[in-house]
């Protein structure tokens, strides 16, 4: 057992520096790309949009004014200062203020929209996943019923159709035609948010839509996928024998065929988690929901240097965190990988 | 070669029901689209039109909040969508063909090197890329569009195609023609291509369903060419503009619907062209 935590830790080390090492690099292109962009400088641009508003500016005026703002902005000096003072205050835990909403600092804009994004995709997502996986593995194993046809049918008739499409068709029929559900927001206009079950249940509400059209995609997918894995595990060798030997059929399919098939179905898992964030701007658009997506499109929209690099750092930490998760899981799951990486 | 298409299409529609539905959804939907060269509108003009017209005779599709007529946009829009999709398609299979060919021939470090290509191409996000790359240069029309979705399009293809090649290269004939002393070329171009097209064929039309369904997904956020009519650009418009809340449906529906009809239409065929070419791949169950 000694030598078992032995390994595990060094495990977990050479997983921890990839990581770490991960989100370095990721931070390193999020910080150069926007600054690369020309005409996006928002110093710049606040000062185009005061002469666009008619202001009259004295060309001596205008340059105090640019280099004011810079330094408000925090974007003096080198690129190679600016890279050190970011990180600076990185670790401060301070991303600085955003410049299309200033001076709101980033980190309460992304506060405020990171829970409606995380309750409903990391909820979406283990639904999807968890009823996906399930029907998938039964559905392998019996083919033939009615209701497996019906469910593949379905799966496959949603599977081509565009996100947007699909998302945009429900909202038209629930939201316009129905009237059963409302067509924007998060939560009641006018409620003060709170645990009070108006709230909640406005919350239930509103999110119901983006979390159907969310589950329906992501379930028909999962249930695709883990029928082809598992239909695959039923045609081996170790199966066909344990019928032979007259186990118990619901023995099979749990401790036979799903497990077989689980390692692809978690690591598909993971890695969705870790999308999360590129996955849910157009669920947002679509549903007018406040989260992080709609909040990354009108910061890319508006060049906000800072709000871009605040979301895309939760984003890359995210999917870093998501494979280190999976990588930590896996042997659990699958006794041919070892903690020790060679085989054992 | 158009005999043995001939007689794989007849079979294909008088056994697979998929593959029937397919055409014919598909071909009116072409024939839809070539109409678009006969309109007697301007694609990109707009307000020659009463607005907001419900489908009539004389609009048979009503006409939308911009004046236009909903039946000749539509049908504009289908074309340069089909355009649009073949144009990525191509490219991306010609780029994927040398790839593939090149990796699966030649094998070693040649091969190495480009399957770490291709892995690394795999893995790029490729939605914020773009965006990124739309607010780089303003102003990205169609064909630019397509030469950026081409270049992100083509790694799965080329694994698939080494995979083939691979195999190629170890059966007899490979070994026959290199001793009988045949061109690398002409082995290439006449024996493997042979091989190779039904698969270069099948991921044509799933690339197509790829990078149309990106195109819809960039419009809805106004990321491309706006004025030219696509099937994104139309449910753009309506989206925008208020359609529903206006309660103009017919602008909403049409785009749906034939947007639906496309992309199932096109699915079905991949799916029934993948299963012909490659019987094993299909899902057994007990």
């Amino acid at each position: 057992m000694g030598g078992f935590l032995k390994f595990f830790i060094r495990y977990l080390g050479a997983r921890l520096i990839v990581c770490f090492l991960v989100i370095f690099v990721g931070v390193t292109i999020t910080f150069l790309i926007p600054r690369l962009i020309p005409g996006s400088n928002p110093a710049e641009i606040a000062v185009r949009r005061l002469q666009m508003a008619g202001a009259y500016l004295p060309p001596e005026s205008v340059e105090p004014m640019r280099e004011a703002l810079l330094k408000l902005y925090g974007l003096e000096g080198s690129m190679i200062e600016q890279y050190f003072r970011y990180w600076r205050e990185l670790l401060k835990g301070n991303l600085g203020p955003s410049f299309a909403s200033f001076p709101t600092p980033v980190v309460v804009l992304i506060s405020r929209s990171l829970p409606w994004t995380v309750g409903l995709l990391a909820l979406t997502a283990v639904v999807s996943w968890v009823i996906g996986t399930l029907l998938g593995g039964v559905a392998s194993y019996r083919g033939k019923r009615l209701w497996v046809r019906v469910f593949e049918m379905f799966s496959n008739a949603v599977r081509p159709i565009p996100y947007y499409i699909f998302a945009l068709t429900l909202l038209i029929i629930f939201a316009y035609v129905l009237r059963w559900f409302p067509a924007g927001g998060a939560f009641q206009v006018g409620i003060v948010p709170s645990f009070s079950s108006t709230f909640v249940k406005s919350v239930i509400k509103h999110g119901f839509l983006p979390a159907l059209s969310l589950i329906i995609i992501g379930m028909g997918a999962w249930f695709l996928n883990m029928r082809n894995l598992a239909s695959g595990v039923t045609h081996e060798d170790f199966v066909i024998f344990a019928h032979q030997m007259k186990i118990k059929e619901s023995t099979i399919l749990k401790n036979y065929v799903m497990k077989t098939a689980m390692p692809a179905q978690l690591t598909g898992l993971a890695l969705q988690l870790g999308t999360v964030f590129s996955g849910t701007i157009i669920t947002e658009i679509v549903f007018n929901y406040p989260g992080l997506g709609t909040l990354a499109f009108t910061a890319i929209m508006q060049s906000d240097y800072n709000l871009i690099m605040g979301i895309t750092l939760c984003s890359i930490v995210a999917v870093a965190f998501a494979t280190l998760l999976v990588d930590l899981l896996l042997p659990f799951v699958d006794p041919r990988i070892q903690y020790t990486g060679g085989a054992g | 070669m158009s005999t043995a298409i001939l007689t794989v299409t007849t079979r294909l529609f008088r056994r697979d029901v998929r593959f029937r539905v397919s055409l014919i959804i598909l071909i009116p939907l072409i024939i839809f689209a070539v109409i678009a060269l006969f309109s007697p509108y301007d694609a990109r003009s707009s307000y020659y039109a009463p607005i907001n017209r419900p489908p009539s005779l004389s609009h048979p599709f009503g006409t939308n909040g911009r004046g236009q007529d909903l039946f000749w946009l539509m049908s504009f829009a289908l074309k340069n969508s089909l355009v649009f999709g073949l144009q990525v398609a191509l490219l991306s299979r010609v780029i994927a063909m040398i790839v593939g060919v090149i990796a699966g021939y030649k094998g070693g470090v040649t091969d190495q090197i480009l399957i770490f290509l291709c892995d690394s191409f795999i893995v790029l996000p490729i939605f914020p890329i773009l965006i990124f790359l739309r607010l780089l240069t303003r102003e990205m029309d169609l064909a630019t569009l397509a030469v950026v979705l081409a270049f992100f399009g083509w790694p799965w293809d080329a694994r698939l195609i080494r995979t083939q090649v691979l195999s190629l290269r170890e059966r007899k004939f490979t070994i026959t023609a290199i001793f009988s002393g045949e061109n690398t070329w002409d082995l290439i171009f006449r024996e493997y291509l042979l091989h190779i097209l039904p698969i270069v064929f099948a991921t044509t039309i799933n690339n197509m369903l790829w990078s149309l369904g990106f195109e819809i997904t960039l419009s809805v956020l106004g990321l491309t060419p706006l004025d030219i009519p696509t099937m994104g650009t139309v449910t753009y418009w309506a989206i925008q503009q208020q359609a529903m809340v206006m309660g103009i449906w017919w602008w909403i529906l049409f785009p749906v619907i034939f947007i639906i009809l496309l992309f199932t239409s096109l699915y079905l065929l991949f799916v029934s062209i993948t299963d012909f070419i490659n019987p094993r791949e299909r899902v057994l169950t007990r």
